[in-house]
């Protein structure tokens, strides 16, 4: 009786063990079983919302930092060029400019995270009502004209039972502002994302995500700053306004 | 925790009681199970030792304006203290080499260099290390289990830090800090402050999340986020001595301060960058998006960038 309970434990534990890589196995014949949605796989929940806690670079980002500013950006000859054409003064026709992909998640405001299907994450933005769409699974070439979010893959980063991030690709976003007063980025521009929680001392998550934006026309390296944000316990403070370059 | 004591106990319990028991596959079915359950979280770490270069894309030090506490949420007892500091404390002889909180790691604008030790017969780790600089002690974290210890032992500069795996991040937690500056420029923390530090390693990249806990000084937990760049030139595990010398002070003489009313630097972020003065002064509010809706439209800033204005400084190569 007492080793016959001891070998269904050595089943069970084998079985806990082996079963998540043998879940993703193919290509030993037979039908492969599909990998799990990404929704019913995600090893951290991102969804709700959460607010930007702007502790840092305050005087860039909830002020307009003066022509020339651009302490940090590592911007080739050609991106110093082009900032320098910028014109406070002018109209700006074209106001998303600053909304785009590369630099949406350092804008003051709040995103909300919500599955849009069991393989699409969404994140909207309330300042400038801004949608990115997080597609898992391979990735597509990019259809259609450039946007200012673009086209965007992900995929988890797994790291253990019930820990790891997620990971998001974004290309073909229109070009813009990395910062406000006119710092370039192309229609070349690549970001890489990294997302990742943490618990908040007061309760609560705290999300911290990591963006990587490559461009070979303007920037000489990789720009990587680290975002953010307090999760939030409901949308009471959502508040969607349009993009504006009067800031 | 690894597996090795489980490992250990089955090595060592196994042939001691080989001679009275069978130690057969059904008695090693718990053994296994729990060997598993332990096991994974070893082979879920990630590596963090090397020399991670700082990118300094970001800028956290925000040391450029005497008065520039945008950004972090002092209490009013905070800014006051803040306000009646004078940076020409550090021409007195005993203040120069007094360095800096150990969370400058993710202030400063130097790279990083990690390692750890190793307990040498278990191969378990004993501890990782932030390399030190001139003005900032090592960020030790012990990983051997060892309490923290009373609140009446010392504090240093470096304080007194634990660390544990969650998943692929360490998670790091320091207390038994001095009192020091939460920034450069003034604003303080006191010697109950704590912070809890996260490392995440994405391929070449790691982020180094720390908050900060101050009951004395804080309205509310500070964040702070850092990026660094895996590269292969080495970086020193250390800084150049701090070697004090006069410097227009005598020992004995009288500390640099302001009064805090009179400060005559509290206005210089509102003419220089536009920064309304509350936002200048570190006003909790100030740090949360709504803040904007309060602040005059087109706040008087001057059009062109007159100072700290480079575009890209060279990475660290410390």
């Amino acid at each position: 009786m007492r080793r016959g309970r001891a070998m269904i434990t050595v089943c069970v534990a084998l079985a806990w063990w082996v079963a998540p890589a043998a879940a993703h196995a193919q290509g030993r014949g037979g039908a492969a079983a599909p990998p799990p949605a990404a929704r019913a796989s995600a090893p951290i929940d991102l969804t709700g919302y959460w607010v930007a806690f702007i502790s840092e670079e305050w005087r860039y980002r909830m002020v307009m930092p003066p022509k020339g500013d651009y302490r940090g950006i590592p911007l080739t000859p050609e991106g110093t060029r082009v900032a320098n054409t910028w014109d406070p003064a002018a109209v700006e026709p074209e106001p998303c400019k600053a909304y785009g992909a590369p630099a949406i998640m350092r804008i003051p405001g709040r995103v909300h995270i919500v599955w849009q299907d069991d393989n699409t994450l969404r994140l909207d933005a309330d300042a400038g009502t801004q949608t990115r769409v997080f597609r898992f699974g391979p990735a597509a070439a990019p259809a259609g004209p450039a946007t200012w979010q673009g086209s965007s893959t992900a995929r988890w980063e797994r790291a253990g039972r019930g820990a790891g991030s997620l990971t998001v690709v974004t290309t073909n976003a229109r070009p813009g502002y990395l910062r406000r007063n006119g710092v370039p980025y192309s229609e070349n521009a690549t970001v890489t994302e990294y997302f990742d929680v943490a618990p908040h001392p007061a309760g609560g998550q705290v999300l911290i995500v990591t963006t990587v934006v490559e461009d070979p026309r303007y920037l000489q390296r990789p720009y990587i700053v680290s975002s953010h944000f307090k999760k939030e316990g409901d949308g009471s403070k959502w508040d969607p306004s349009p993009c504006t370059a009067a800031w | 925790m690894g597996p090795e004591p489980v490992h250990g106990r089955l090595v060592m319990a196994g042939p001691a009681k080989a001679g009275r028991h069978r130690f057969g596959p059904a008695k090693a079915g718990p053994y296994v199970l729990m060997a598993m359950l332990i096991a994974s979280p070893a082979f879920a770490q990630v590596d963090l030792s090397g020399s991670w270069g700082a990118t300094n894309n970001e800028d956290l030090a925000g040391d450029s304006v005497p008065v520039d506490y945008t950004g972090i949420p002092l209490n009013a007892e905070g800014r006051i203290r803040a306000l009646s500091y004078n940076e020409s404390q550090y021409s007195m002889i005993e203040r120069q080499c007094q360095g800096l909180p150990v969370f400058y790691f993710v202030q400063g604008p130097f790279g990083l260099k990690i390692w750890s030790d190793t307990e040498p017969v278990k191969g378990t780790t004993i501890s990782y290390t932030v390399g030190a600089w001139e003005n900032r002690a090592p960020f030790v974290i012990w990983m051997d289990g060892r309490p923290h210890p009373s609140k009446y032992a010392e504090h240093t500069r470096g304080g007194f830090t634990t660390g544990h795996w969650e998943g692929n991040t360490l998670v790091a937690y320091t207390t038994h800090m001095k009192a020091g500056f939460i920034r450069k420029v003034g604003p303080p923390i006191s010697d109950e402050t704590t912070m809890t530090t996260r490392f995440y390693r994405h391929g070449d990249v790691l982020t180094v999340l720390a908050i900060v806990e101050d009951p004395i000084y804080l309205a509310e937990p500070q964040i702070m986020t850092r990026s660094f760049q895996l590269q292969t030139a080495d970086l020193s595990p250390v800084g150049p001595p701090c070697v004090s010398a006069y410097q227009g002070r005598m020992p004995g003489e009288s500390v640099p301060h302001f009064i805090p009313e009179q400060n005559p630097f509290v206005e210089e972020m509102t003419t220089r960058y536009g920064v309304p003065r509350d936002a200048a002064l570190g006003m909790p509010e100030t740090l949360y998006p709504e803040y904007r809706k309060k602040m005059k439209p087109g706040a008087a800033r001057p059009a062109v960038c007159t100072i700290n204005c480079v575009a890209a400084p060279p990475p660290s190569n410390r």
